[in-house]
């Protein structure tokens, strides 16, 4: 099975650069390549200039990794998973030690410094798991899923903290499904699907080249869809609404309130999510 | 993908997980120091005093005298095996350590080798209990004994290594109960442990002696503790390093042929 397949792409230095697609698009396996987990079969990758093939040590030595799964030490307590791992990247007692408790502090867990990892919620579990990956000042900060399954509060700590993160200098990679999240905080970002890469850019400028500025949606009666028709506006139909992309919403909206008095018109800025949908498709995945 | 025979490139790096596994070892020690403790009694008292009397005695030796070696032989086999089966098991499937650890600059062979040489410290660990035990009970002579605990290194490595095959095949946790059953159960009993190996027809002695490696270290753990060196022991130690070896290298690549997608 081909997992990715010739996708091409360049990080900046100092960047937030997402990668969004369904489940199956071939975003995890493109973290394992960089991570120097999974080796690639063909093609050419440099991370910091290296080849992970080659030089695994040193590119992993420089790189902070925020995996999909959970993997935390559970024979650990929180402080004791932060210096265990510092021990892996070769890192001296004394700085560990003291790099350990500056991290429980950014992501606020120094009350649960001596609790085992059992212990924790599902979000301070991720805050951890964000604090194990800074244990080397990491110069890449690589995140998979970094916010799956938390509540608002703890997603937007989590926010706050790779804010922070690429303020002082990082550079982040991270996938992510919730569409809001990549909008909000990546500088440039691929859509993947099938193992290829569809598209690349800025989240303004790809919402507005493939959707355009705003979105009409209006509930789907014959009179809409004839009098759109008629019109010549193009519009898709998704079960019982009627969604127009269109520059000039307003106008659009005037004249299906004028021409077949809805029940409902609504006109919203478009977004990411739009034009996620719009390349891969409203096809359930596995 | 390299085959199976390929020697593994591992750095001093795996030292890292075998301390990592010794950190917890010695945190939870209370749980760890007793199970050895009460084998070495219970195997002393039940088959040692109990059929002891009966038997009183093989080949003019003591009959207790006799099984304290196969006593800690047994304890070896057991430690490494099911450390390295069970233990890395969930290590590796159900806390994710190893993803978690390949993700910093150890490699997965560096990982495994780790590993491995937790599952022979283990035996180590357990020998050094055990040994008081016994030589309160009088049954092993000093100080050529004192050699079981590097043997115990050893030992352990290879059935470290054996176990550490099965744990890179096995569909799930459940189905390491068969080498468990079918092999470490039946060696435990058939390798010259309870009762000297000539007593076994002929054929089944030669099938012993060239496929249950706990035969081998039986046999030294034997020269050692009664003792009773001889020249064969050369020829047991070659045996046990060289398929300590292959199992070794095999169980490292098979691991990453697992692990590495």
């Amino acid at each position: 099975m081909i997992a990715v397949d010739g996708i091409s792409f360049t990080v900046k230095e100092g960047e937030m650069f997402g990668f969004l697609g369904p489940n199956g698009a071939g975003k995890t396996s493109t973290m394992k390549i960089i991570a120097c987990v999974s080796p690639r079969t063909s093609g050419a990758v440099r991370v910091f200039g290296m080849d992970p093939d080659l030089y695994p040590a040193e590119i992993k030595k420089r790189l902070g990794v925020v995996p999909q799964e959970t993997n935390l030490d559970p024979d650990f307590t929180c402080y004791g998973n932060l210096f265990t791992y510092s021990r892996y990247f070769d890192i001296p007692p004394e700085i560990a030690h003291k790099k350990a408790e500056e991290l429980l502090e950014f992501v606020q867990l120094q009350e649960k410094r001596d609790v085992t990892v059992e212990k924790l919620s599902g979000g301070m579990k991720r805050r951890l798991i964000l604090a194990r990956a800074l244990v080397n000042n990491p110069d890449l900060l690589i995140l998979d899923e970094p916010t799956i399954g938390l509540d608002p509060q703890a997603r937007h700590l989590i926010w706050e903290r790779l804010k922070k993160l690429q303020s002082q200098g990082n550079t982040i990679v991270l996938t992510t499904h919730y569409l809001d999240e990549a909008a909000r905080l990546c500088d440039r970002l691929v859509i993947m699907d099938n193992g290829k890469i569809l598209v690349e850019g800025s989240p303004a400028d790809l919402v507005k080249q493939y959707v355009g500025n705003e979105i009409v949606e209006v509930e789907k009666s014959e009179d809409v869809v004839s009098s759109l028709i008629r019109k010549n506006i193009p519009f898709e139909i998704i079960g019982d609404t009627v969604q127009i992309a269109s520059d000039s919403s307003r106008e659009v909206a005037r004249f299906l309130l004028d021409h077949c008095s809805p029940q409902k018109v609504l006109t919203r800025p478009a977004t990411l999510e739009d034009v996620f949908l719009k390349l891969t498709g409203r096809k359930l995945r596995e | 993908m390299p085959p199976i025979w390929s020697i593994p490139s591992i750095t001093r790096r795996a030292w890292k997980v075998w301390y990592r596994n010794l950190v917890v070892f010695f945190r939870t020690w209370h749980v760890n120091f007793f199970p050895p403790l009460i084998e070495a009694f219970l195997y002393l008292f039940a088959i040692g005093m109990g059929i002891g009397t009966y038997v009183k005695e093989i080949d003019g030796i003591p009959y207790v005298n006799f099984i304290a070696p196969a006593i800690l032989a047994i304890s070896v086999m057991n430690s490494a095996f099911f450390e390295c089966t069970y233990g890395s098991y969930v290590r590796m499937y159900y806390q994710k350590s190893f993803d978690a650890m390949i993700a910093t600059p150890l490699s997965i062979e560096d990982v495994i080798a780790g590993e491995l040489l937790w599952g022979a410290t283990r035996s180590v660990l357990y020998v050094i209990i055990m040994l008081p035990v016994l030589a309160v009970f009088g049954v092993i002579s000093f100080p050529l004994s004192l050699l079981a605990i590097p043997l115990a290194f050893l030992g352990g490595l290879m059935f470290a290594g054996i176990a550490m095959c099965f744990t890179a095949i096995t569909p799930g946790i459940d189905t390491l109960n068969y080498p468990s059953f079918l092999l470490i159960t039946p060696m435990a009993l058939f390798s010259g442990t309870f009762f000297p190996l000539t007593l076994l027809p002929e054929l089944l002695q030669y099938i012993a002696l060239a496929f249950l490696p706990l035969t081998h270290l039986v046999a030294i753990m034997r020269m050692l503790t009664l003792p009773a060196m001889t020249g064969l022991v050369m020829l047991h130690l070659a045996w046990i390093i060289l398929v300590t070896a292959i199992l070794c290298t095999v169980s490292i690549n098979l691991m990453r042929r697992r692990l590495i997608v």
